[in-house]
């Protein structure tokens, strides 16, 4: 069975300076995968870059042993809620239904089944009493669960979400967890950059440390160490070092 | 028809035309990049012209269509090294404006490429100049206008959720294989194009007020994107209609009329439209206030209350 995503040497530059730097590492199918690393560490930039949607100075990514323009209707993309205009009109039905237009096709319409598919997905994420109303009358943890049904209405076999937890409660963040487990026993791949190393050992069976370069990738339990983490957070991680030796405390 | 009638008309698609092409530009925050190609159109005329010697309107189209897209390739070559987005706008247009005025004042000076005419337009002539058509006998501005619409409303209509998506998540757009560039740069030939088949109605400046301002005073009144067509469309045809009586009214220039209204139905928009508008956002404060101020009463009143019935 192929990777899931195999990425390999990517470098990315903005203007003169290298955001990213050589990245490289692969994820196997059916993995919830999170990727962790500081502000700026290129996380997003990793993403977009992986996805075509920034240019690479040289590398490249493989999906499934294809190449991106082939599998481009089996990846889901969630991206950082701020991306996108909130102020445009339109309600949360909608953009769900975006989510359906690789499978809809060009020049047709999104078809009766595809808004059923959008509204279920809207059901799932506790959104159903929403679905006519304005987008940008949404509270962000509200927004936020719209992007998730949208990916959800994509039935993609790889996820790719950028924050999906940010100004989310604990309550849904759980459920949309939840979710995303049951889409792992489906043998869907979740790529998730996520900040917040308290949750992020629970959640993750496999985890990429970011800072410019990969620092560590591979199985949760190997890559969540504290000397790791250290690594990749620098002298960022005096405060967050409580945290990180509570979570490995059980390691060793 | 009639004189009126034709001016009317023609009018209405006019601003039909821009309203399709202005939703979008709004949409994208790309407004003031209609500003610089319709400006700058006047360069491709020009340079059409001089390398054919013709002036017939396919030409025309093509040369605006070509000289609307360097505009905005020299505009993003300038962004993407660095320079100020709206200074990157302001360069460009200026300069290739600049040539343009230079050439036809150097080479085509006597020929019917009247600088004043594609900035000023006059909508008032437009009944004047007349083409047949299978027998028919109507303006060719009419026909140039019906033909530039008819393009317009079918590529909104074929790419419609193209354009959505490209507009509110150009990120998830690209992911979903959507030519988001082939979609960008047919958006900018189409406003060059637009632009130019507006050239003799209402001119290269009023233009720009057509595919603005009723884009921008529908967004203000609805939320839906189908919607923020049709209103916008509504918007521009009623200010043709009361620019067209308003000039008469007062004897002005009719095209410059029209685009006055465009900015009286904006003025409205702004201040009536919604829950946005200035009055109407006054008027539920005032309303607010009062509640608060009732229900403050009543909660003053209650200790009162207690102590008499305790
Ligand atoms: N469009 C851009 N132009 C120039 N520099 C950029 C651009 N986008 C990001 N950067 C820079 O690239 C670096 C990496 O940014 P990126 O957004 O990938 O970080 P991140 O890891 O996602 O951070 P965060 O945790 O804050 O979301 C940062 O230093 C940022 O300033
Ligand atoms: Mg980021």
């Amino acid at each position: 069975m192929s990777d899931a995503l195999d990425v390999q040497n990517i470098t990315v530059a903005y203007q003169e300076s290298t955001v990213l730097e050589n990245a490289a590492f692969s994820v196997p199918q059916g993995k919830l995968v999170g990727i962790v690393g500081p502000n700026g560490a290129g996380k997003s930039t990793l993403l977009k870059a992986v996805l075509d949607l920034v240019p690479k100075l040289h590398g490249r990514a493989v999906f499934f042993g294809d190449e991106l323009k082939k599998v481009r209707s089996s990846i889901g993309y969630v991206p950082q809620r701020g991306e996108v205009d909130w102020d445009f009109p339109t309600n949360a039905l909608d953009v769900v239904t975006m989510g359906r237009y690789g499978h809809v096709g060009l020049f047709r319409r999104p078809r009766k089944q595809d808004r059923e598919v959008a509204f279920q997905s809207l059901k799932e994420l506790g959104m159903e009493d929403y679905a006519k109303r304005q987008i940008r009358q949404l509270s962000g943890g509200q927004q936020q669960r719209v992007f998730l049904a949208r990916a959800m209405a994509q039935d993609a076999s790889l996820y790719i979400m950028d924050e999906p937890f940010a100004g989310i409660d604990a309550k849904t963040e759980r459920a949309i967890i939840e979710l995303m487990q049951k889409w792992k026993q489906q043998n869907k791949t979740i790529i998730v950059v996520h900040h917040d190393l308290q949750t992020a050992r629970e959640y993750f069976d496999w985890m990429i440390l970011l800072n410019k370069q990969v620092v560590a990738q591979g199985p949760t339990e190997e890559v969540f160490t504290k000397e790791k983490l250290q690594q990749a957070y620098g002298g960022q991680l005096a405060f967050l070092q409580s945290a990180a030796s509570e979570e490995t405390g059980g390691l060793s | 028809m009639t004189y009126e009638g034709w001016i009317i008309v023609t009018g209405v698609l006019v601003g039909a035309s821009c309203s399709i092409i202005g939703v979008l530009l709004v949409l994208r925050q790309m407004a003031m990049i209609s500003d610089a190609i319709s400006h700058t159109v006047i360069l491709g005329l020009v340079s059409a012209f001089l390398l054919t010697s013709t002036l017939d309107s396919f030409t025309m189209l093509i040369g605006a269509a070509v000289a609307g897209l360097l505009t905005t390739i020299v505009i993003q070559l300038l962004q993407n090294s660095g320079v100020q987005p709206d200074a990157a706008i302001g360069v460009t247009f200026t300069a290739f404006f600049a040539l343009g005025v230079f050439l036809i004042s150097r080479y085509a000076g006597n020929v019917h490429l009247d600088v004043n005419h594609a900035l000023m337009g006059d909508i008032a002539f437009v009944p004047f100049q007349t083409v047949s058509v299978f027998g028919v006998s109507m303006p060719q501005a009419f026909l140039f206008v019906s033909v530039v619409l008819f393009l317009n409303v079918i590529l909104a209509v074929l790419f419609y959720k193209e354009w959505k998506v490209s507009t509110f998540d150009p990120g998830l757009a690209v992911a979903l294989g959507v030519p988001v560039a082939f979609l960008h740069y047919l958006l900018m030939t189409m406003t060059s194009v637009t632009a130019v088949s507006s050239f003799d109605s209402v001119g290269a400046v009023l233009v720009v007020a057509f595919m603005i301002v009723p884009a921008a005073s529908a967004y203000l009144w609805t939320r839906s994107f189908p919607y923020m067509f049709v209103l916008s469309i509504f918007i521009s045809a009623a200010s043709c209609f009361s620019g067209y009586y308003a000039a008469k009214w007062l004897n002005v220039s009719i095209s410059g009329s029209m685009a006055v209204m465009t900015g009286v139905f904006f003025l409205i928009s702004f201040l009536f439209a919604g829950e946005d508008g200035i009055v109407t956002r006054v008027l539920r404060q005032k309303r607010k206030q009062r509640m608060q101020w009732n229900a403050a009463s009543a909660a003053a009143s209650q200790p009162e209350r207690d102590r008499l019935n305790g």
